[in-house]
């Protein structure tokens, strides 16, 4: 395990507990229904209102689209693996792709400066930190994994 | 998800029902460039039935909103609820369009 998912690990505490654990294969059409199910599962567990409207679904759709198109350049034989786990205080997102990684703070942009803002693209990467309250990559046994963190309001 | 588009007068009113992502924004980006194509000019996008919009979809919405203007026409928007006017508010597009709260408000101001 990496540092950083040690620290995560630690970091969760006792009482986490795998909510939700999926592979699917690298098709965009898998992500409106398995974020249909994560969200669902965020209900469940009561988190707010907005978080399950907007927090959730929108940062695990970029990350699950990230890692369908950019990680796994949409080849259907590679998959995706989406893990939740819930604890007293937070929501962890874990997003996993086959692909070679990419340095986070190197990829996101600001999309709101005057050059960015009529871009079509560079949204996804700043969306996802913007609506969690920490988001890291790092590789985990030749997978690209994205973890978002979501403290529970 | 889906979406349709009524004319209402010489407005293309478009609704936006379920989620506007990755998956579907294609959709909606030929349909209103079908419309474009065809000669028409106003064209208002309704989320009153939207759930959420991730980068992607707001992506198309910019590049609409250009196309749009090239041909001399113009996009507005109604009926962002609290959660799509925060993402409009975070990536700062609310500055770049034009937002109504309803969609007669929307309508009254071509």
């Amino acid at each position: 395990m990496t540092p950083a998912a040690d620290s995560g690990e630690r970091k969760r505490g006792a009482h986490a507990r795998v909510a939700f654990d999926r592979l699917i294969p690298s098709d965009v059409r898998e992500i409106e229904p398995l974020v249909e199910q994560v969200t669902q599962e965020c209900r469940d567990l009561a988190l707010s209102a907005r978080q399950c409207a907007l927090n959730v679904p929108v940062a695990l759709t970029e990350a699950l689209s990230n890692a369908i198109l950019r990680g796994n350049r949409g080849n259907r034989d590679k998959h995706v693996r989406v893990r939740a786990v819930v604890s007293d205080s937070a929501l962890v997102l874990e997003v996993a792709d086959e692909g070679a990684g990419f340095d986070l703070d190197a990829c996101t942009i600001d999309p709101t400066s005057a050059d960015n803002i009529e871009r079509e693209d560079g949204r996804g990467l700043f969306l996802m930190r913007s609506l969690m309250d920490r988001v890291e990559r790092y590789d985990d046994d030749a997978r690209n994994v994205v973890r978002l963190t979501l403290n529970r309001s | 998800m889906s979406f349709s588009i009524k004319k209402q007068g010489e407005i293309c009113v478009v609704d936006v029902e379920g989620q506007l992502i990755v998956g579907n924004r294609q959709e909606l980006k030929q349909k209103v460039l079908d419309e474009l194509e065809k000669g028409e000019k106003k064209f208002l996008i309704d989320f009153s039935q939207t759930g959420y919009i991730d980068s992607s979809g707001l992506g198309v919405l910019v590049s609409l909103s250009k196309k749009i203007r090239e041909q001399g026409g113009e996009l507005r928007l109604a009926n962002l609820n609290d959660d799509l006017k925060t993402l409009f508010e975070l990536t700062k597009l609310d500055t770049l369009f034009q937002i109504a709260d309803t969609r007669e408000r929307a309508l009254e101001s071509f």
